[in-house]
């Protein structure tokens, strides 16, 4: 009886435990790929690139990566159902409207007075 | 009474209630930490030359956190797909390890937050600056000690680390020291969120995160320790449970993944 739920629960989610056992492979393959990432955002920092824009640009591309990754994977959003989707749709929506409209802010000098 | 959908799929959605509920939070929690990294790149965009520091932080504890971090996202994983298997011996294991790693992430913070409170910064009537961590085991009233400590003549040398070699003993006879221009006491100042924008807004960022990780942590440990007779009742409601708490723990987890280059390389 006890085994047969978990069965169900794990079919009725779209995970058979086939696929568990699966996952868990990718899961761990995703956590050493996130270390090694955590390891480049490092040593990009401290590298000379000519320029300070690149090792910020670097870095916020690594750590965008890694961001997809967690999501991806360990939230699992590369295989939800699609009401997550359209969640995630109207956040990145406004994310994006709140960065838009940090930038714009940005055209204008002292905005903010700081010590 | 019956809670719809606790359980089994929604029919229009396909997915279990609290697994909807999640979701809208966690799109929530992206505006509040987005407003505050919007916050992050005003002050930093805005502020004067040579007034941002870099690299003030412990970049090795910032990385070793980040680790903390990813293993306990990697845990929490492992410790759902292992219910999903029926390993519920091995569920207890996995989640444990979660909850270990949120406390050392969290003892790592504080340890940090702890120099922080412990670092000074002192302006002398000479109009040099000395700056260091301060001597606690001092109980001489007429001096200010630090254990470790730097002069400078600029505020803006303070904004980069110093070499450890510049370092030594320093102690300032508290005569020495400028008075403060609202004439409450002496221009002595640790590196606390008043010390300056990039600590307010670290501190804040920081925070905030940590009472996140305190929330995850609680939450993981109830489904953990207090709950898990639910196992045995209802193995597939438990399951969910676990799931939707490993969501916002890997939220967690990505919050970080930003903060860490944010503020500890950039």
């Amino acid at each position: 009886m006890h085994q047969t739920t978990i069965e169900q629960a794990a079919a009725g989610d779209g995970h058979s435990i086939a696929e568990a056992k699966k996952h868990m492979r990718t899961y761990a393959i995703v956590g050493v790929a996130l270390a090694i990432g955590t390891g480049l955002t490092v040593w990009a920092a401290f590298i000379n690139f000519g320029s300070r824009e690149i090792n910020i640009i670097a870095a916020l591309i690594i750590a965008s990566t890694k961001g997809f990754l967690v999501a991806g994977f360990f939230m699992h959003l590369i295989s939800e159902k699609k009401l997550i989707y359209s969640v995630m749709v109207c956040t990145v929506f406004f994310f994006a409207a709140l960065m838009f409209l940090t930038l714009m802010s940005m055209q204008h000098d002292n905005i903010v007075h700081m010590r | 009474m019956e809670i719809p959908y606790a359980v089994k799929a929604r029919p229009d959605t396909g997915l279990y209630n609290a697994k909807v509920g999640i979701w809208l939070f966690l799109a929530s929690e992206v505006m509040l930490f987005g407003a505050l990294f919007s916050s992050y790149i005003l002050l930093r965009v805005n502020a004067d030359p040579g007034t941002w520091p870099l690299h003030l932080l412990n970049v090795k504890l910032g990385a070793l956190n980040t680790i903390v971090l990813i293993l306990s996202s990697v845990t929490v994983v492992f410790g759902w797909a292992s219910l999903k298997m029926n390993q519920f011996g091995s569920y207890k294991i996995f989640q444990g390890i979660t909850i270990l790693c949120a406390l050392t992430f969290l003892g790592i913070k504080s340890f940090e937050y702890r120099d922080k409170f412990n670092h000074y910064e002192v302006q002398l009537k000479n109009n040099t600056i000395v700056d260091g961590h301060k001597d606690g085991g001092n109980t001489d009233t007429n001096f200010f000690a630090f254990e470790s400590a730097r002069t400078v003549t600029n505020h803006s040398e303070l904004m980069s680390p110093p070499e450890e070699s510049t370092l030594k003993e320093i102690k300032v006879p508290m005569s020495e020291i400028k008075d403060r221009a609202d004439g409450k006491g002496k221009e002595i100042e640790n590196y606390g969120p008043w010390h300056s924008s990039y600590f307010a807004i670290y501190f804040v960022l920081t925070g905030l995160h940590a009472l996140h990780v305190i929330g995850g942590m609680i939450v993981i440990f109830v489904i953990w320790g207090p709950l898990a007779k639910v196992w045995k009742t209802d193995p597939e409601r438990y399951t969910n449970r676990v799931e939707v708490s490993g969501l916002f723990w890997h939220f967690v987890d990505l919050i970080w993944i930003f903060l860490f280059p944010v503020l500890y390389l950039l």
